[in-house]
């Protein structure tokens, strides 16, 4: 995938093309093999081995979960994943902010958690803030520029994935 | 009043810079107007008929003097020296520049004011009623949990783009005069059997195409929970709302989809999950914000006071407008004045301008603590006054065009900007209520009909609540022309109800004539003191059918 921001321990990079590559079907999975590929559930599902299916291998390959996914059905696999990438269709759907909240705090998953699709840099800090922790920009955005969105506001009242304390209980009194 | 500390501060005023920078990659091509429609939307700027709106988000309707004339100048200095009152409680400027917005933000920002999610499809402004803190029929105060609510939606970043927009209202009095019951969420504080403060939250409540009551999902929720109940049903809503058509998208149609017991079930499912956690509210953080609204330094004063009783005997035109406009404070010697912003034909419903703001922010400080309330029905409320200075401040009132003595009139109309302003809208609001007023000018007929609420929408989407109107009038486009549908018996409060379309729709010069002819039937059939919706509710749709559509005798609709 081009144009990805990954953060690490507090550190954001700029990825030109990590070698990940987004399959929507068969067709999309190149012969050779040699690149890694992040499929949509019932794909990936396709792909797997035996061993993998039942939780006891790892697998090469991500899944793409869309938004009318339940994201509850990966949780046999969590411990064998590479990548979980989360599709924004538009950056006006807001699903997949609930998805990454879910996987992250309720599933328990500290793999790489990816937004893929409409990703743009006034949404960065939100998608970090619910766990999110890789973004592919949208390719015909400027990845520098997307890079200035991830801080976003030094204020949350709420609580989030990242910082689990709502305000009223961080706040110096 | 709540004051803003460090936090609220660095907030806002990074919101202001964020903002700052998005409307320049706007200006200079950068951003695309899809990708900055919702940015601005959730910082309050509509693109209007002939101009960008900007609405000012004025939470659970609360304003001091200082914020008050923040708002006059920014009427004058960036608009056309007015601003309107909004049905949620907040202030609209119709023509705003662009380029200006940024600084508008600032000034906003200096005062402890922001526009952020007054528009967009995330958490609105907090609203509640406008006597708050000081209503005589109030049993806990809601401002501190109002708040608290304030900040908790202020850019929480799981939900800033929901299905659709959302909208919470709460109160706690014995007339609920906050609309809880056709809200996204309506809250009802009150006091349980130990006194310990409980919560009855209604869900899926809302006007707009699909008008219908909010139903309750939890009977006696503890305060504790509240952030993480609330939670628990955007979560819901989030994933699970309608996403495909923006008609079916608001969270009344999910749970009418489930039927309310299955979504009871969703929501508490996933509250479960977080109800224990850090998201419970503490007893240190209701303290610290409940203190912000601590009653100011009443004095002790006599519940009568000789001076005003004198007035009322003796002048009927200040007896009339106390019998109106004046409502019982919980402090003795004191009350809550409405100033209507609605004085006829000369001034749209809501509308207030820059020189009304400033003398009304100079009573508040002269006569009260220097705070202003905004009720949703788009008056203007002192809400500490003496009464010993009551009759000054209505002669006052009276020069400034404030006294019109219509609080919960006929007159008193509700009314959307319309097809004035709004792009949305099918048709004018304001001619409409500006006709109807000038028809009922004579002042003793329209005490005589007591209470009894008119109101206005330009479009389906009812900003002006007409649904919950006694007498409702809803634009309608027909073939290309202006039509108004007429709706009856709706109510709001407590006993809330959306009114019935009484028959086919009038052009706008019928209007005044129609409405006429429902208040000839309501004063014919009605019994002493009985209200217009309670003579409707007696009598039934037929007999104004007949009044109005004589022809047909009747007619089906």
């Amino acid at each position: 995938m081009k144009s990805v921001i990954s953060v690490a321990d507090g550190n954001a990079i700029i990825v030109a093309d990590d070698g990940w590559l987004l399959a929507l079907d068969e067709s999309e999975i190149p012969l050779d093999n040699i690149a890694p590929v992040i499929l949509p559930l019932p794909l990936w599902q396709q792909r797997q081995s035996a061993d993998v299916l039942a939780g006891h291998a790892r697998s090469l390959d991500g899944i793409f979960l869309l938004p009318d996914d339940d994201e509850t059905l990966l949780r046999l696999w969590l411990s064998v994943l590479p990548i979980i990438a989360i599709q924004f269709p538009s950056f006006r759907d807001g699903r997949g902010y609930t998805q990454a909240y879910m996987l992250r705090v309720r599933m328990g998953w500290a793999g790489e958690l990816r937004a893929v699709g409409d990703v743009l840099r006034d949404q960065l800090s939100h998608m970090r803030q619910c766990g999110f922790d890789s973004f592919a920009v949208r390719e015909d955005k400027s990845v520098e520029d997307a890079l200035k969105g991830l801080r976003g506001l030094s204020v949350t009242y709420g609580r989030s994935v990242i910082e689990p304390k709502p305000l009223f209980r961080r706040r110096d009194l | 009043m709540y004051q803003y500390d460090v936090y609220d501060h660095a907030l806002v005023r990074e919101r202001v810079e964020q903002f700052r920078d998005q409307v320049e990659r706007r200006i200079s091509g950068e951003l695309s107007e899809e990708e900055f429609l919702p940015l601005r939307l959730q910082n309050g700027l509509y693109y209007q008929k002939h101009a960008y709106m900007l609405r000012v988000a004025i939470p659970y309707g609360t304003l001091s003097s200082k914020q008050l004339r923040t708002l006059a100048a920014i009427g004058r200095d960036y608009d056309r020296n007015y601003g309107h009152l909004t049905t949620r409680q907040n202030i609209q400027y119709n023509w705003i520049e662009l380029e200006q917005v940024p600084d508008i933000l600032q000034r906003l920002a200096d005062v402890e004011m922001h526009a952020i999610q007054t528009s967009g499809n995330c958490v609105r402004n907090i609203t509640t009623e406008a006597f708050a803190g000081v209503a005589a029929d109030e049993m806990i105060d809601p401002r501190p949990l109002a708040e608290i609510l304030r900040q908790w939606s202020t850019v929480n970043p799981e939900f800033l783009f929901l299905p659709r927009k959302f909208k919470i209202a709460i109160c706690s009095a014995e007339q609920d005069r906050a609309a809880i019951q056709v809200h996204d969420i309506g809250l009802y504080l009150y006091p349980g059997a130990s006194g310990e403060m409980l919560l009855r939250v209604l869900v899926g409540g809302g006007l707009g195409r699909t008008p219908i009551l909010g139903q309750q999902i939890c009977e006696d929720l503890p305060w504790q929970h509240l952030l993480s109940y609330v939670e628990a049903i955007l979560r819901v809503y989030n994933r699970y709302g309608r996403r495909d058509n923006k008609y079916k998208a608001r969270i009344k149609i999910l749970v009418k989809a489930l039927g309310i017991e299955a979504f009871k079930q969703e929501v508490e499912q996933e509250w479960e999950q977080i109800k224990t956690g850090p998201a419970e509210l503490t007893f240190a953080e209701y303290q610290r914000v409940s203190t912000a609204f601590s009653q100011p330094d009443y004095l002790n004063l006599p519940e009568q006071d000789l001076d005003y009783h004198t007035h009322i005997y003796m002048d009927d035109d200040f007896a009339r407008w106390v019998s109106r406009n004046v409502s019982a404070h919980k402090t003795p010697g004191y009350v809550v004045v409405t100033l209507s912003t609605k004085p006829g034909a000369d001034m749209p419903p809501g509308d207030v301008t820059s020189a009304q703001m400033e003398t009304v922010a100079d009573w508040a400080d002269e006569y009260g603590f220097g705070e202003i309330r905004i009720a949703h029905e788009q008056n203007l409320v002192l809400p500490d006054i003496r009464k010993r200075d009551l009759y000054s401040l209505w002669q006052k009132a009276i020069i400034c065009g404030l006294a019109s003595p219509n609080a919960g009139l006929l007159t008193d109309i509700i009314a959307c900007p319309g097809g004035d302003y709004c792009s949305l809208a099918n048709a004018k609001s304001i001619p409409i209520a500006q006709s109807i007023q000038q028809r009922f000018e004579n002042l003793d007929f329209v005490h005589d009909l007591g209470d009894l609420s008119l109101n206005i929408s330009g479009c389906m989407n009812a900003c002006g609540h007409h649904h919950i109107g006694n007498i409702g009038i809803l634009g309608v486009d027909k073939n290309g022309s202006e039509f108004y549908q007429i709706t009856l018996g709706g109510a709001q409060g407590k006993n809330s109800s959306l009114g019935k379309v009484i028959g086919p729709s009038f052009s706008a010069e019928e209007v005044p004539s129609v409405v006429e002819k429902i208040i000839d039937i309501y004063t014919r059939y009605r019994e002493p003191e009985e209200l217009f919706v309670d003579t409707y509710q007696r009598i039934g749709a037929e007999p104004f059918r007949e009044k109005i559509y004589p022809a047909t005798n009747g007619v089906s609709i």
